[in-house]
């Protein structure tokens, strides 16, 4: 395997942005570049990640394109997913040997329609999305099985509700009425528009751009079962396993930056991953107080990294996730120091 | 030209094909018309209802389609107050996961009760036909509790 590393990243979540999605990336794809020195020229290979359902538009990543500048002409793909699958493609790609950096940026932009509806488009043609079930209906579901199961209680999920901030003690999450019976507002993602870009290096490279990269020493993800009612929706398979494989467990984790877009994911990732359910570290920020669609993901693969190279973290581990009921998830391991 | 008249075309979003529903799920809404619930036999004789081609687990194809029971458990539920604008229901009603009697996996689907009050996870519910039908799953209007069964 060739060492492959994170040497930077750039942001930017708004609740409600103006700009549009090339507006928006253009000034982060440039500063992701500049930090580390290098132009689009230099880079080997560009993937990004974003969604032709939310923008309304067959395509609609080839616009967004100008914000990278693809004359003269660059080596480029696309997911119709998380950003932080198009990291993994450009990891893959990387690991081919004929390319030593790459550009990955992914955004989503929900404000000017509602989410919460739009999603009901990705689920089975067939049998659930003609019912139009809205994404918080569908983590309802979820929420009572694990509740009325013992697996988690109210107390728990207000805990999570107050560290990611969105209500600032149990009196408040408990004051709010049902939004999803049994979730409340504050159990569920507050969305935002955003994008995220990020720079990759392979060994040899990453330390001539980076005084201190964020290697990559595992990744994986992992898909569960496409129809509800198959799996047990108390368990997330695919988190275990893509842990397992990413080798979450090998060594101690001094911070986990996960994708929890409702507080009864946390629930759900904490335990399948081995995580401490009641973790001391805090995450840099919480999808669940500002959830972009294909983009929460690779932002947790950048905060995990910035954790890294501000050297608050030695070993950190993210997770990204697609699906109202966790249905497919990708976990990657960054560690610091020598590759 | 002496009329200044905009011209103007109508844009309609669409998928421009159409697809077959092939041997299980074609055959599942042509059960619907009928008024028949058709669920599919896996290698170890559970039945996955709603049905699909493939197992799920192993990935094997699977064709022994079986005709299930119309009535059920509802295995999880959250309310709807206030139906989305593109929902088929235009009443309060529960969103439920229910697992049809002589099945081994879950429908989602409503169950029509007035109040969050009549929900219980457990209660048993039958199935509740639309007059017309056309193979599709809003054939099925919803699913009501069978009175008196309790949990």
């Amino acid at each position: 395997m060739r060492k492959v590393a994170v040497v930077a990243a750039a942001s930017r979540q708004e609740e409600k942005m103006l700009d549009t999605e090339v507006e928006m990336m253009i000034p982060l794809i440039t500063k992701v570049r500049e930090s580390v020195g290098l132009q689009q020229t230099d880079i080997d290979f560009t993937c990004s990640g974003s969604s032709d359902f939310l923008a309304g538009q067959a395509f609609s990543f080839v616009m967004t394109l100008d914000a990278v500048g693809p004359n003269p002409p660059i080596v480029e793909s696309h997911v119709e997913m998380d950003g932080a699958w198009a990291l993994y493609e450009a990891w893959v790609k990387l690991q081919m040997g004929k390319s030593e950096t790459a550009l990955v940026y992914s955004y989503g932009k929900p404000s000017p329609g509602s989410i919460r509806d739009v999603l009901a488009t990705q689920l089975d043609p067939y049998y659930v999305a003609p019912l139009w079930p809205d994404a918080h209906s569908v983590a309802a579901l979820q929420a009572r099985l694990l509740l009325e199961g013992g697996h988690t209680t109210i107390e728990q999920l207000a805990d999570y509700a107050v560290r990611a901030g969105r209500v600032s003690d149990h009196e408040e999450y408990f004051s709010q009425p049902f939004i999803a019976d049994p979730l409340r507002d504050a159990d569920c993602p507050s969305y935002a528009d955003g994008g995220v870009a990020v720079i990759l290096a392979t060994e040899g490279v990453a330390e001539k751009l980076s005084d201190n990269p964020a290697w990559i020493t595992g990744i994986d993800h992992r898909i569960d079962a496409h129809h509800f009612g198959v799996r047990d929706l108390t368990m997330a398979p695919s988190v275990r396993l893509a842990a397992k494989n990413a080798g979450v467990s090998d060594a101690a984790v001094d911070v986990a930056e996960l994708h929890a877009a409702y507080t009864t994911h946390e629930v759900i990732i904490r335990r399948e991953m081995g995580l401490s359910v009641r973790p001391n570290a805090k995450q840099r920020s919480y999808p669940l107080a500002a959830d972009t669609l294909m983009a929460s993901g690779l932002l947790r693969i950048a905060e995990a990294s910035r954790a890294i190279w501000e050297g608050g973290a030695q070993r950190a581990v993210a997770h990204a996730t697609a699906g109202h009921l966790l249905q497919q998830n990708l976990v990657c391991v960054l560690e610091g120091g020598q590759p | 030209m002496e009329t200044h008249e905009r011209l103007s075309a109508p844009l309609v979003l669409e998928y421009p094909f159409t697809r077959t529903t092939g041997p299980v799920i074609g055959a599942f809404l042509t059960g619907l018309r009928e008024a028949i619930l058709l669920g599919i036999k896996r290698a170890d004789g559970t039945v996955l209802f709603p049905p699909t081609e493939y197992d799920p687990q192993s990935s094997e194809s699977l064709y022994e389609m079986v005709e299930v029971g119309q009535d059920g458990t509802v295995l999880t539920w959250t309310w709807i107050d206030k139906p989305r604008d593109q929902s088929p229901w235009k009443q309060a009603h529960a969103l439920a996961l229910i697992q049809l009697d002589q099945t081994d996996t879950s429908l989602l689907h409503a169950v029509l009760v007035d109040d969050v009050k009549q929900m219980i996870t457990g209660m048993r519910v039958t199935t509740q036909w639309r007059d017309e039908r056309e193979g599709h799953i809003n054939d099925i209007e919803g699913f009501i509790p069978i009175e008196g069964s309790g949990v």
